[in-house]
């Protein structure tokens, strides 16, 4: 009798519900658009025509259809190629690297018969509260370590997070200590453990640290543009920037595609350019959400 | 199996630690970090003389207290109101699209920006002669940036946010709920005495650990959207981007240094600050 009246009770929608239900579905839609439509805007103006931007400005709808931009970016694509690959090199190295790392550094803490994890944990968090800043950083990434114009410069400032490193931890503390125990008495070594018996325990951990990483090595600007001056070596992002601040950037482009234009489509080449380098995320946006989804329950925030 | 990671932060968080000394020296590429000559207090002096310290650091803080709270009020109140909606499928296509301004980076949110607010070109200037309205040049109005900058901060980062406190809504038991509703609490009550003590552990930890970045982080942010555009920095720039600045144009180290020091010093004692602070009233909820 109870549970019929207690379900009677969860379907009943009360006038203050709908009230409610109105603010949300108005705010979060309104909210919801605002996310999206800079982005069907970039699409555009992307494919509008130079002269209609010049004319117009960058506009809602499409006045004039023209693929100029793309026809100069994309004619003779060696830089963006490059840049392309550098991405794509650095992002799937270092994710496999920093997964691999966070989750092992992970696993040893949260081991209850590891004598020194209280004291070595503590070395690791605080590097979280306190750190050099940005100065000392660069001065000894540039000096010491030979950051210029390396891939190891792209690759090694993402490689190692403590905030990963925690998520793991507390991931693994649900994995039942017996299993290391009786792997231990079957004779397997602490290395075999991790990678045969626990990481494939862990793959929702796997997938949503893959996931956080990624996006970081993806979205980089910042250590192209402190160590990076060779131009076959930029990223993605680096080169965009470029070429939305610089009209010499945008000429470089240009001036390889060998297509005689009588007016640089400079404005259309930004939006198109920004559109190719934001494709791949949204391509990938459905699956990578999906992961997204699941991986922020993992290991939620008690540290 | 802890080498790697422990070598790591030894190079790339320990050692630059030390390299804090920079801020006292008059840095030279032969002497290194540690064997420049010592400088006294010379680069302090340079940072306070030349006004920036007086402007950055209040801005910095003013800015980040915006972002933070702000950015976790638009968060708990999108949660609390997804969680109340009925459509599974508004719902759902309401958080996918929510979420997608967190995928991409701040060279992408620049070029958006770029699109809509330009003086010459920008849509919102084109929306504006369409019903008869003056261009205005954004870029020109100095005083709307705060609010620029802090709409972008609370846009780039609502779905996420969202997402985490949904999820821990999601796991209040509904039993709670429905024995409200049936002591005739209505959706207000519910939210006041229910969901939102439920939620206040999360939103205290977020806040301690975004304490911790008060004075730094940003950087991508207002590199990107401001650069170097001297008209809008002294009203919109923080530590981390004149830091930046300073050490990709002008290659003023000591200063940076300086200014750098100030930074780790302040940031470490705020989250010390918060941290005891909430010991005090919720030892419960403090981070260590």
């Amino acid at each position: 009798m109870q549970i019929t009246a207690a379900r009677r009770n969860r379907i009943k929608i009360t006038g203050d519900r709908i009230v409610l239900n109105v603010i949300s579905y108005i705010a979060l839609s309104l909210f919801a658009l605002a996310c999206v439509i800079p982005f069907y805007l970039i699409i555009v103006s992307s494919f509008t025509s130079e002269r209609a931007i010049l004319t117009h400005g960058f506009s809602m709808w499409i006045r004039e259809f023209s693929i100029e931009g793309f026809e100069i970016i994309l004619t003779n694509p060696a830089l963006i190629a490059r840049a392309y690959a550098n991405t794509i090199g650095v992002t799937l190295v270092g994710t496999a690297v920093a997964v691999f790392l966070a989750t092992m550094a992970g696993y040893v803490l949260q081991r209850r018969d590891f004598a020194w994890r209280n004291p070595i944990m503590f070395i690791f968090y605080f590097t979280m509260l306190f750190n050099g800043g940005l100065t000392p950083y660069y001065i000894l990434c540039v000096r010491y370590l030979g950051f210029t114009n390396s891939y190891h410069a792209l690759l090694l400032p993402g490689m190692f997070s403590v905030w990963n490193m925690i998520i793991a931890k507390n991931y693994m503390r649900t994995i039942p200590d017996e299993i290391v125990e009786s792997a231990k008495i079957d004779g397997a070594g602490e290395f075999r453990i991790f990678i045969q018996l626990i990481l494939p325990l862990a793959t929702p951990l796997l997938a949503t640290l893959g996931l956080f990483t990624a996006l970081g090595y993806w979205n980089n600007w910042m250590d192209a543009m402190l160590f990076i001056r060779d131009r076959d070596m930029y990223t993605l992002q680096y080169f965009l920037q470029n070429m939305l601040r610089s009209i010499q950037a945008l000429r470089v482009v240009a001036e390889m595609s060998g297509l005689v234009v009588p007016v640089m489509p400079a404005e259309n080449m930004k939006m198109a350019m920004t559109l190719i380098v934001t494709g791949p995320i949204i391509f990938a946006y459905p699956f990578a959400q999906k992961y997204f989804l699941k991986g922020l329950t993992i290991g939620a925030i008690k540290g | 199996m802890l080498l790697l990671p422990f070598a790591y932060i030894v190079i790339f968080a320990y050692i630059p630690m030390s390299g804090l000394v920079l801020a006292f020296k008059n840095y030279t590429y032969a002497g290194g970090i540690w064997g420049s000559d010592w400088a006294g207090l010379t680069n302090f002096r340079f940072f306070f003389i030349s006004g920036a310290a007086r402007s950055v650091i209040p801005m910095t803080l003013a800015y980040n207290l915006a972002f933070i709270t702000v950015g976790m009020f638009v968060q708990v109140s999108f949660a609390i109101i997804l969680n109340e909606v009925i459509g599974k499928v508004f719902k759902r296509v309401t958080q996918s699209m929510m979420l997608l301004p967190h995928f991409i980076s701040w060279v992408v949110v620049s070029a958006l920006v770029y699109n809509i607010l330009n003086f010459e070109f920008g849509v919102l200037n084109n929306v504006r002669a369409g019903i008869g309205l003056a261009d205005v040049n954004v870029y020109g109005m100095v005083g709307l940036w705060p609010f620029i900058m802090v709409f972008l901060s609370v846009w780039k980062g609502a779905g996420y946010g969202t997402i985490i406190y949904l999820a821990n809504i999601t796991s209040i038991d509904p039993q709670i709920f429905e024995a409200a509703q049936i002591d005739g609490a209505n959706a207000w009550q519910q939210i006041r005495r229910i969901t939102l003590p439920h939620l206040k552990p999360t939103m205290i930890i977020l806040f301690l650990l975004a304490m911790g970045n008060m004075f730094r982080g940003g950087l991508d942010m207002f590199f990107q959207i401001i650069g170097n555009n001297g008209m809008l920095l002294p009203r919109a720039d923080v530590i981390d981007a004149y830091v930046f600045r300073l050490l990709t144009s002008s290659a003023d180290i000591g200063m940076a240094a300086a200014a750098g020091l100030f930074q780790s010093v302040l940031g470490f004692i705020t989250v010390l600050t918060a941290n005891f602070i909430v010991k005090k009233i919720e030892p419960d909820y403090s981070l260590f």
